[in-house]
């Protein structure tokens, strides 16, 4: 490896930690323009940003902004080489394929977001499809991109209900194991995803990437 | 882990009036409508004879001193406003100006939740060591109070073997409240002088200051009088410490028990700056209210927290520091009552800016040391610091651009601003926030890690060393004491 293309990854990597989508995008255009391997430029150069920032967070020494921060830059840069990828015919090989949504009825979605942002940085392709979705919305659009996990989120105790409906129709559908089921959100207790036999809950959004590497078998 | 910096309450935003002009003055009023009618009980021969020179009138018999208003008020009158705490490593110095809040350990317990064991058990000489290293590390502990009893060391030199603990321990400044006789002044300033390198250097850089409690109602110890003159002597900032409780050794009326409490501290104060005129001195006091159905001891109580507030504004009135208690909580372990008591007392104490606290540490009013108690306290130390210095307005901190580019729905995480702000915002050590499910896992909660903190402390801190031959010097002194 040139001593050129080592200088890129390192820049790429501090972009990340840096949270800054910005410098992320533009080094991403750059490493097209060298003709380094898309691939490469994510797993040698951005994904070490990602874990660092991560293994920090864990450690309880980064804050969540920067953690979101370089989520997004990730994202931003992924977007930039996904692209190439394609044209390569190499597509990256994901963690798996994630529905999120809140729920019909509620329009709270801070915490879903940042699952969100937080997943596709550790290399799940997320659908987000906003809030106030109903059941046959998010199963339908599952099936469309064959997806292996759905999230489903909820604020209010009128509206977590709903996912009691969407396990069950699942269910009904015979579409479990094939697709899994995380519920989240401030009133969902582990009691509760237990009782609608969800298939995991977590607090946080760092958990929720726990629990969904752990559902897709990649823990 | 260690810390040099020290964090004080300065420049503070947030204010309290709780007595107004009118209040102080006539609590003065009845101060010395007491000093000079009831009068106050000095029972050392030496505080006798310098009342006697000044023109008050003396009760040899009685040992008590009538004393003229206007004699009281130009003595207080020589009292420095402001001066300086000495510590052993200069960058410790403690500023005493009226904008400072330091905050200290607490004294002088008897018993300690034993750092490894957990269980209570009697003090010794090891455990104030070991208090003056882990404070040492802390940024909240400003200074030493002498912590706990060494109760394995010999009685005539107690004392001075705490003091020696704490010094050879810490860098920090050292506030004792536990030399009152002539013989451990007389050492202990030996000790002071050696530390700070010289008489005159022990003036400008005093490492040493005297608490002497009083003997309420309205009386003092005579070893504590002659202590406190051998301090002020040497130039060694010296308070007297009121401790009066309503209904036992005040009124039931808070107001009464302040004017009472006021004239124990006012009249040795004087009495200070008449033998030495312009001597550092200060304000102390620790008042509380007496359970009205047990009559003890409370360790906390809304009566506790206004006399903390309260107090300030006498010693601003006298133009003194104060070294106000607060903390010494009178719950039994680090719990709700803990908590609770220690935030107000504290706050309380804070808002009206008491150049000194005492202090973090104990359970059941001022007996039982726990360390867990200590680093709890410490935190809430942190939390009052970070409320006094209020809430900034500016184009800045509005942040208008931010909220432009957020707009409806979305979130702030992501934005620049959030970034160069985020870590303004208070990062506590010890309140549980973690999910409820982590919680339930670990079993663990505050208490469990401020006992951790304190083990990883003591095993992992080394404070600068003393020099040696300072501590052979302290030895020797000592020795010379000890019978």
């Amino acid at each position: 490896m040139s001593e050129e293309i080592e200088k890129l990854f390192k820049e790429m990597a501090q972009s990340i930690i840096d949270g800054d989508s910005d410098i992320s995008t533009e080094l991403a255009q750059k490493s097209i323009e060298m003709g380094v391997p898309p691939l490469d430029a994510i797993t040698k150069g951005f994904v070490i940003g990602v874990n660092y920032i991560g293994d920090q967070f864990g450690a309880g020494e980064a804050f969540l902004p920067e953690l979101v921060m370089a989520g997004e830059a990730m994202k931003a840069a992924v977007a930039i080489l996904e692209p190439e990828l394609l044209k390569l015919g190499s597509a990256r090989e994901t963690m798996g394929k994630v529905i999120l949504a809140t729920v019909e009825g509620d329009i709270h979605e801070i915490g879903k977001t940042l699952v969100g942002t937080m997943l596709s940085a550790s290399g799940f392709e997320v659908t987000d499809m906003g809030v106030d979705q109903p059941a046959d919305k998010i199963i339908g659009k599952a099936l469309e991109i064959d997806a292996q996990l759905i999230g489903l989120s909820a604020l209010l105790t009128t509206t977590m209900v709903r996912q009691r409906e969407i396990i069950e129709e699942l269910d009904k559908e015979n579409l479990r194991p094939r697709i899994q089921v995380m519920v989240g959100g401030a009133p969902i207790t582990r009691d509760w995803a237990t009782k609608i036999k969800a298939d995991g809950t977590s607090e946080d959004a760092v958990g929720a990437v726990a629990l969904a590497k752990q559902l897709v078998g990649k823990a | 882990m260690s810390h040099k910096k020290i964090k004080t309450i300065s420049d503070p935003k947030l204010k309290l009036d709780i007595l107004s002009k009118e209040d102080v003055q006539k609590i003065h009023e009845a101060t010395l409508h007491i000093i000079e009618n009831v009068g106050v009980r000095f029972p050392s021969k030496r505080a006798l004879k310098i009342w006697e020179d000044a023109g008050a009138e003396v009760d040899h018999e009685k040992k008590i001193v009538k004393v003229k208003s206007y004699l009281i008020e130009d003595a207080l009158k020589q009292a420095p406003p402001a001066y300086t705490l000495g510590a052993r490593d200069p960058q410790q110095n403690l500023t005493l100006d009226g904008n400072h809040v330091h905050l200290g350990t607490d004294g002088c317990g008897v018993e300690i939740i034993d750092i490894h064991t957990g269980v209570k058990r009697t003090t010794e000489l090891q455990d104030v060591r070991d208090i003056a290293r882990v404070a040492d590390a802390t940024e909240e502990v400003a200074f030493h109070w002498v912590p706990v009893s060494a109760q394995d060391a010999p009685v005539e030199a107690r004392g001075l073997h705490e003091l020696k603990a704490v010094w050879e321990n810490s860098t920090k400044h050292v506030q004792t409240e536990s030399i009152y006789n002539v013989d451990e002044a007389k050492a202990s300033m030996e000790m002071a002088i050696l530390l700070a390198g010289g008489k005159e250097e022990l003036r400008k850089r005093p490492v040493l200051s005297l608490m002497q409690c009083t003997a309420p109602p309205l009386g003092h110890d005579g070893g504590s009088l002659d202590a406190a003159l051998i301090a002020a002597e040497h130039g060694v900032p010296t308070g007297f410490m009121t401790m009066t409780a309503c209904m036992t050794t005040g009124p039931a009326t808070m107001a009464g028990t302040l004017a009472v409490g006021n004239a124990e501290v006012i009249a040795a104060t004087a009495l200070l700056q008449l033998a030495y005129p312009g001597a550092p001195v200060f304000y102390a006091a620790a008042q509380t209210a007496s359970d009205p159905r047990l009559g003890v001891y409370t360790g906390g109580g809304p009566e506790d927290f206004l006399f903390g507030a309260a107090t300030n504004v006498l010693a601003d009135f006298y133009n003194i520091p104060l070294s106000m208690g607060s903390f010494a909580t009178g719950a039994k372990e680090p719990n709700w009552q803990a908590g609770l008591e220690g935030s107000l007392s504290t706050f309380m104490a804070s808002v009206v800016m008491s150049d000194m606290l005492l202090g973090c540490g104990f359970l059941h009013g001022s007996r039982i040391w726990s360390y867990a108690e200590m680093m709890m306290d410490c935190e809430i130390f942190s939390i009052i610091e970070k409320m006094m210095h209020g809430i900034e307005v500016n184009a800045e901190t509005l942040a208008l651009d931010a909220v432009a580019a957020v707009g409806p729905g979305g979130h702030y995480l992501a934005q620049k601003h959030t970034r160069n702000h985020m870590r303004e915002i208070f990062l506590p050590q010890f309140l549980d926030r973690r999910p409820y499910s982590k919680w339930e896992e670990t079993g663990e909660d505050a208490r469990d890690w401020a006992v951790n903190k304190a083990r990883k402390i003591l095993k992992e801190h080394q404070p600068d060393p003393l020099d040696e031959r300072i501590s052979k010097e302290f030895e020797r002194i000592i020795k010379s004491v000890e019978k």
